[in-house]
């Protein structure tokens, strides 16, 4: 315990320490850490005001202006309708194979094998997407082909099986696996990471009542990491919808709504179909690919409001 | 209510019940009802005898805890003192097998619950935590759940699964016999992360007590609270002997000399030597005639 003299003693020496001007080192930080924030909006408006104003034009042409002469709304419509269609697939089959391999590496595994694994999962994120593109249409599509066949045949009552099934397995079910193989590192490692934070003294807790190792894992792990693994997906799913080369090289197209995931004639993504057509647009359809962006930004950023407010929600009970 | 028995939980091993009188409790029948009250009811009962017999205790190599042999009476309550590093945490989490949760912990010797050897070959380490409970230093009630559910938590668990009627009774039962159900019967609903330190400790009591196991093990459950919110854990301790078994590891030694009636001592020769247990009382004797002079040192506070 310090004591201090007299009361000026004192007060000279917090004078020193915290009054006047703040310390030079802080100064830096703090003025750095805004210049960054600051960048970071910056970013984001400039790239929403470059779609919006170069999209513009094409928001406002009648519909015989644009290059299918049809309206803006009924040509991005099947292409928004493909993009969340393969997103959210690809995060119907990564999230819970994500979840499933955090846990085995964080809770189930020994160690040694835990961290092979690890490092074989994140080393998926280090395939460039146009090698998975190739990998899809050459070697996962020929090999989906029976598999789809035989879902046509035994589950073809679902709309999502009805075929007919196609032969090439250019298809969205084939889309949505690629994707989710390269969805899956970035959500497992979110996962994995908050899973393995999960504090000891809950899960000593659990296993004190005579919970087994689901049922710890159940009670503390999952509940502990939910947040998290929302936004981790949350991520991946941003990956998955902005995708463009594995869903251009893979995806038979044929445009139009349709939620059969195995047949020929699939709707194309909105990534995708900037890729595919860009190279021969000029004039107004360039206009219109733009626009088509910017409903592809709106997509995300509504996805991850909605995300945002899912974890707020399940935070604050 | 089955669970009782350890070996009951996974069917082939049912050992033949021998004669003796001590084994009755672990027996199925009628017998059981002296261990399945209904809930509500708050008459005494005959806990389980927990038995250390040349326990040793090693964190892969490091030998923590040297051979320790003692009897943790039923319907008593044992405390474990001695000076910090002298393996009284790490024994008391070898009476319910948590012990071995920790990467490369080991355990040799044996512990017998009522006769029945807790780390005999076939027995699930699961069965046993169910039976012998603990409550840990840092108050930790799950921080997503509602207190109602925080206590409700362990009938969740498939060998405690009861009905939503009898949940309601047990959790009203348990909370009363914690001291804190009517501090918090208006918002069971709320999250047990809400409540002051001493009634979350209290809800991790109500939350052990509810999968009715026959020992309490406590890890020095006051250390995080205040006198006053410790005085409540003590009165509770005390009224809890009547139903269970119970070991606490304390620092405070008059905590020990208030709460406790049998008192065992652990102590270590020097630091990175295993503890050891250097004698085993009724608090009265420990505190005002030690029989070894370390013990003697200790309590009246000349080291330590």
């Amino acid at each position: 315990m310090a004591h201090f003299d007299t009361t000026t003693n004192a007060g000279q020496i917090l004078a020193a320490a915290s009054g006047g001007r703040r310390r030079r080192g802080d100064r830096i930080f703090s003025n750095a850490a805004v210049v960054a924030a600051v960048t970071i909006l910056a970013l984001l408006v400039g790239v929403a005001v470059f779609l919006v104003t170069e999209g513009f034009p094409a928001l406002t042409a009648s519909s015989s202006e644009l290059p299918k002469g049809e309206s803006f709304i009924s040509y991005v419509a099947p292409l928004a309708f493909g993009t969340c269609l393969a997103g959210v697939l690809a995060m119907i089959i990564a999230v819970p194979l994500a979840i499933a391999v955090a846990l085995f590496i964080t809770h189930i595994a020994p160690a040694r094998i835990a961290m092979t694994l690890g490092y074989l999962v994140d080393l998926l994120a280090a395939i460039p997407s146009i090698i998975y593109g190739l990998w899809g249409i050459f070697v996962l599509g020929p090999a989906a082909v029976p598999v789809m066949k035989w879902l046509e045949e035994k589950l073809g009552f679902l709309p999502i099986f009805e075929g007919p099934a196609s032969i090439t397995g250019r298809t969205m079910l084939v889309v949505g696996l690629v994707l989710a193989v390269m969805i899956l590192p970035i959500v497992s490692a979110v996962a994995r990471e908050v899973f393995s934070q999960t504090p000891r003294k809950l899960q000593e807790g659990a296993q004190a009542l005579g919970a087994t190792r689901w049922e710890m894992i159940r009670t503390t792990v999952l509940p502990f990491g939910k947040s998290s693994v929302i936004s981790g997906a949350m991520l991946g799913l941003g990956r998955a919808l902005g995708e463009t080369m594995a869903v251009a090289i893979i995806l038979s197209v044929s445009g139009g709504v349709t939620f059969n995931l195995i047949s020929q004639a699939n709707p194309s993504t909105i990534a995708a179909n900037v890729a595919l057509n860009f190279p021969e647009s000029s004039g107004l359809a360039i206009n219109a690919l733009i626009a088509t962006g910017l409903v592809l930004f709106a997509i995300t950023l509504a996805t991850n409001f909605i995300a945002r407010m899912i974890i707020a929600r399940s935070e604050v009970r | 209510m089955e669970g009782r028995k350890l070996r009951g939980m996974f069917g082939s091993q049912t050992k033949p019940e021998t004669e003796e009188g001590q084994n009755t409790m672990s027996q199925a029948g009628p017998v059981t009802e002296t261990s399945s009250q209904a809930p509500g009811t708050v008459s005494a009962r005959r806990a389980k005898t927990l038995e250390a017999k040349g326990v040793n205790l090693y964190y892969g190599d490091f030998h923590a805890v040297e051979n320790v042999t003692m009897t943790i009476e039923p319907n008593k309550v044992t405390a474990l003192i001695g000076s910090s590093g002298c393996g009284k945490t790490t024994f008391l989490r070898s009476l319910n097998r948590m012990h071995e949760l920790t990467p490369g912990a080991s355990v040799k010797g044996d512990i017998y619950l009522d006769g029945e050897d807790i780390y005999g070959g076939g027995v699930d380490p699961v069965a046993v935590r169910r039976l012998v409970g603990m409550v840990f230093q840092q108050p930790n009630p799950f921080p997503t759940m509602s207190i109602y559910d925080n206590v409700a938590a362990g009938l969740n668990f498939n060998a405690g699964k009861v009905s939503k009627g009898d949940k309601d009774a047990v959790v009203e039962k348990s909370l009363r016999g914690a001291h804190l159900w009517d501090e918090v019967k208006d918002r069971l609903d709320r999250p047990g992360s809400g409540l002051s330190g001493g009634q979350q400790q209290r809800l991790c009591i109500a939350r052990a007590t509810a999968v009715s196991p026959e020992v309490l093990l406590m890890d020095e459950p006051c250390s995080a609270l205040d006198p006053v919110a410790t005085l409540a854990i003590e009165d509770l301790i005390a009224e809890l002997k009547k139903e269970y078994t119970i070991a606490i590891v304390t620092h405070n030694m008059q905590q020990a000399a208030r709460a406790s009636d049998n008192t065992a001592f652990f102590n270590l020769d020097e630091s990175g030597k295993p503890g050891h247990l250097v004698e085993i009382g009724t608090t009265e004797d420990i505190f005002t005639r030690p029989k070894q002079k370390e013990t003697e040192d200790y309590v009246s506070g000349r080291f330590g």
